[in-house]
């Protein structure tokens, strides 16, 4: 596979996915974010580092949430930022959207963060900029969402020390979710030692253990002795597909409930990447318990965030000296 | 006109000449194929030394895209294609715009290939009313207008008792059924095989049960109804087993491969390359190998281009949203003949596949050299070395995952009905 | 002005007794500038009494304050800045090793700002070199010193304390 994703010099240039990328790369992202995210607790929460870049977000899909930790993130580094809503229907058409694009293009952008409901959008895109501009992805179709998956590693990385002790387990509709690809990748990229997944076999994409993964049917079995769970949001439009009978059913089978959650290790924490289902794939009380560090997830979602797009403009400066 | 090919290795399965002979022709026939003929004043001498002289090409299926998409090729550029590809016969299938659901539509493209004059083209009429599975029709008509075989195209019939009566009606009329097998079910939300590739890009499978469920359905209507039967472009190892096992019982059922399917495996996407979107899609490295040994077992007998040429807009895109497809003449005897450097099928056996049998299957009086029969005839550079580069294809398609391949064998000169229609710069 | 080095603890030596003189019973906080300013301030925190700075050493990190982000890109690696107090109303003594162009005070400054509204900033350097390429000037002075523009003057932090060393491109 080729890495378009970064320069000669194995810096980043776009952020697609987390496949191909090294640990170092990884913890460099984490460890930036570190540094980021004291800024969000000072008077002025913001930095000029970004001061004269301009970043568009084109959501092709609509997420409130993303969009707004991108645009904040961006705004937190003085980058001037617009986000666009663009309809499907308008670019139903490859011509068209890349008609889009370099319109945007023309209009001087350095960055795109792309969401769009297609997998391999964002890497299509990112085929087609100009040399100097930059495409981080957003989520694109059923592939993936890098950004989401280094914040949940980056959450994981302040509450358990070391990834190779760990044993994560993924709950839920690995088939349909960029967000479950993603975070796969990112845990085994990063050595750990045990990664499960968790739902029923509709719901489970094939071949699923060539991503590297034990597979479990069971929630009991799938939950013991596990020291992160991570919880993936379930589309209603699942029940239409004949995946699932009923949410109540799934809830029944796969909710994490804080019986089942006495199942994992005593100091087990519980992530999800948003919006909730309360009720279908988690309940209350243990979206809202000790455990849960799921507002956490959101707030580290702006270093994160922070990291990779100072990553991506920063590689495109020209090698000078100090 | 007279002209004599000379010096060159003739290659005839049909009629078992594998030996240095020279081919004479009058006008568009073939007088003699021998050392030598007393009398012959030839107009015109190709020098085929170190060449091989075969019968011309038969292609079971490729897509001209007249009537109805003249914007992204033409009968005219792609029976050029044709030519360069050393292919003197072919057939449409009926999903053009209009259908070929009706005597006018047949004629239309009849006219249009015997303006062009390249390649003889031959049409698979609709097996029922707009393609749409309901209503038969007019098979009739459509026979004796021309048409060679009835099919559905890529439309699979959902209601197995309008394919029953469809195969019963086709069978009364001794007409071929060509079908494309698929679960349309099955295969609705996919765009790439159902494995390693489409997990790890996260885009929509496609079970191989979407092509075994369509064929093992239609083996048994075809026992039960007595039609004969040919299946287009096969895809995955099971396939071939159940057509195989079909054929053991006395069933009268012929399969082709594309020559793509016979090369690449899904590994091939990479990272979304749309120009190896393909229905069916590329599936696993074991389906390819069984489908070389499909052909080598005789169950698959013809290799076919698939054709479908496609302007560049439609390969751009996120992958779902692209269009299937390959432009596959010009890269049929290459891609055939590449598997021969491999050692995976026999010289004859790749010059059978893509003559005397697709013509077999097809029932028409071509891919043969035979004194008396009509001069189509394709000669081929062995020793080419070319590295293919779609951007230079004749067709109107450029889309091609070929890039940059090297190629032993290519097309040297292509005669139709005794005219030089291709001939390679000689560069 | 001169053209050589001196010796490093004679320039802490002076700097500590000009701070004293000017900035007694100031209240002042004290802030280094990330890396060769940190280790300049602590330094002269050594050299006075315990006392005479109000609190912690600050640290400033001006990596996201840069003039140069396009040109030069990232630092491989940036520790936060670290200001453990309120410095609204406050007099700051501001530490860096060397004052050349002035564009790190400068970003210092900036990033000074987004923590709050100082009182006053007074600025301690180690060397003040040649080169100014904006206003600004330092209160507290080690060393002036006369260098051309491929002269380069390096603090370093080894086994043997602090370096100080005068480099030349062409060597």
């Amino acid at each position: 596979m080729t890495n378009n994703q970064l320069t000669e010099n194995g810096q980043l240039r776009h952020f697609l996915t987390i496949e191909g990328l090294k640990r170092p790369l990884l913890t460099e992202i984490m460890d930036r974010a570190e540094q980021f995210s004291s800024i969000g607790n000072r008077q002025v929460k913001k930095v000029p580092l970004l001061r004269g870049k301009t970043i568009m977000n084109l959501f092709f899909e609509n997420s409130t949430r993303t969009r707004t930790t991108f645009e904040l993130a961006a705004k937190r580094l003085s980058a001037d930022v617009i986000s666009l809503n663009i309809s499907t229907s308008a670019t139903s058409k490859g011509e068209s959207l890349l008609d889009t694009l370099h319109n945007l293009e023309a209009m001087h952008t350095d960055m795109f963060v792309v969401r769009h409901n297609q997998s391999g959008a964002a890497e299509f895109i990112a085929q087609h900029v100009a040399p100097h501009v930059s495409v981080i992805n957003a989520g694109d179709g059923c592939h993936a969402h890098p950004t989401q998956a280094m914040l949940d590693m980056f959450t994981i990385r302040r509450h358990k020390q070391h990834f190779p002790d760990l044993r994560v387990a993924i709950i839920g509709d690995i088939l349909h979710s960029r967000v479950a690809r993603s975070q796969i990748q990112a845990l085994s990229t990063l050595g750990v030692g045990e990664i499960r997944v968790i739902g029923p076999k509709t719901l489970l994409p094939a071949d699923c253990q060539t991503l590297g993964v034990h597979v479990y049917h069971d929630l009991d079995e799938g939950l013991r002795d596990v020291d992160v769970i991570m919880t993936l949001r379930l589309q209603n439009e699942r029940m239409q597909g004949a995946l699932l009978p009923s949410a109540r059913e799934y809830f029944q089978c796969f909710g994490l409930t804080e019986e089942k959650l006495k199942l994992a290790k005593a100091d087990a924490i519980v992530l999800h990447p948003g919006p909730i289902n309360r009720g279908v794939e988690i309940a209350s009380t243990v979206a809202d318990g000790p455990q849960s560090v799921i507002l956490e997830q959101v707030t580290h979602g702006i270093a994160i965030r922070m990291a990779v797009m100072t990553m991506a403009l920063g590689s495109q400066a020209e090698e000078g000296v100090l | 006109m007279k002209t004599q090919i000379s010096n060159g290795r003739v290659i005839d399965p049909a009629s078992n000449i594998d030996s240095h002979l020279d081919l004479f022709i009058d006008e568009d026939k073939i007088v003699a194929i021998s050392d030598y003929y007393d009398g012959f004043a030839a107009d015109q001498i190709i020098d085929a030394s170190g060449l091989i002289i075969c019968p011309g090409l038969v292609d079971l299926c490729a897509r001209l895209r007249e009537p109805g998409q003249e914007h992204t090729a033409t009968i005219d550029s792609e029976t050029q294609a044709a030519a360069k590809g050393g292919i003197t016969s072919l057939c449409v299938p009926p999903n053009t715009d209009p259908i070929i659901d009706s005597p006018a539509v047949v004629e239309l493209i009849e006219d249009r290939a015997k303006k062009a004059g390249r390649t003889m083209v031959y049409t698979i009429g609709a097996l029922t009313q707009k393609l749409e599975g309901k209503l038969l029709s007019e098979m009739m008509a459509l026979k004796q207008a021309g048409c060679i075989g009835i099919s559905n195209g890529l439309s699979p019939i959902k209601n197995s008792l309008v394919l029953r009566r469809a195969m019963e009606y086709a069978a009364t009329l001794d007409f071929t059924l060509f079908i494309n097998a698929t679960d349309p079910w099955l295969q609705a939300q996919g765009c790439v095989h159902e494995g390693m590739v489409s997990t790890r890009l996260g885009l929509g499978g496609i079970a191989e049960a979407a092509e075994t469920i369509a064929v093992s359905r239609d083996l048994l209507l075809i026992e039960q109804t007595g039609v004969r039967a040919h299946f287009h472009n096969l895809s995955t190892a099971k396939a071939v087993a159940m057509i195989q096992q079909a054929q053991q019982h006395g069933l009268n059922v012929t399969a082709d491969v594309s020559a793509h399917h016979l090369h690449l495996s899904e590994h091939d996407i990479g990272n979304y390359d749309s120009l190896s979107h393909v229905m069916p899609p590329l599936r696993s490295t074991r389906d390819r190998d069984q489908l070389q040994q499909g052909l080598r077992d005789g169950v698959i007998s013809a290799i076919c281009s698939n054709h479908q040429p496609l302007d560049n807009d439609a390969k751009q895109g996120p992958f779902a949203q692209t269009k299937p497809g390959i432009s596959g003449l010009e890269t049929l005897l290459s891609l055939t003949m590449k598997l021969v450097d491999d050692g995976e099928i026999s010289l004859k056996q790749a010059v059978a596949n893509l003559t005397c049998n697709p013509a077999t299957i097809l029932n028409i009086d071509a891919g043969q050299l035979k004194v008396g029969g009509s001069a189509d005839i394709c000669i081929i550079n062995p020793a080419a070395h070319n590295e293919c580069q779609p951007q230079q294809f004749v067709s109107s398609g450029k889309n091609s995952p070929f890039t940059g391949w090297l190629f032993n064998h290519e097309v040297s000169h292509t005669l139709f009905n005794g005219k030089l229609v291709y001939q390679k710069d000689s560069d | 002005m001169t053209t050589s080095l001196s010796n490093i603890d004679t320039l802490l030596t002076s700097m500590a007794n000009d701070i004293r003189h000017q900035l007694a019973d100031k209240n002042i906080l004290l802030i280094g500038i990330h890396t060769g300013g940190v280790w300049v301030a602590k330094a002269l925190a050594e050299l006075l009494d315990d006392d005479f700075f109000d609190g912690a050493l600050g640290t400033l990190n001006i990596a996201y304050y840069r003039d140069d982000f396009t040109r030069i890109g990232m630092h491989p690696q940036v520790a936060p800045s670290d200001l453990p107090f309120s410095i609204d109303d406050r007099h700051l003594l501001l530490v860096d090793d060397v004052l050349h162009s002035g564009r790190t005070v400068r970003a210092a400054l900036n990033e000074i700002f987004d923590y709050g509204r100082p009182a006053r900033v007074s600025l301690a350097v180690l060397i003040e070199r040649s080169g100014r390429e904006l206003p600004i000037r330092a209160d507290i002075i080690g060393q002036s010193i006369n260098l051309t523009d491929d002269q380069h003057i390096k603090l370093s932090n080894g086994d043997d304390g602090l370096q100080l060393e005068l480099r030349s491109n062409d060597q």
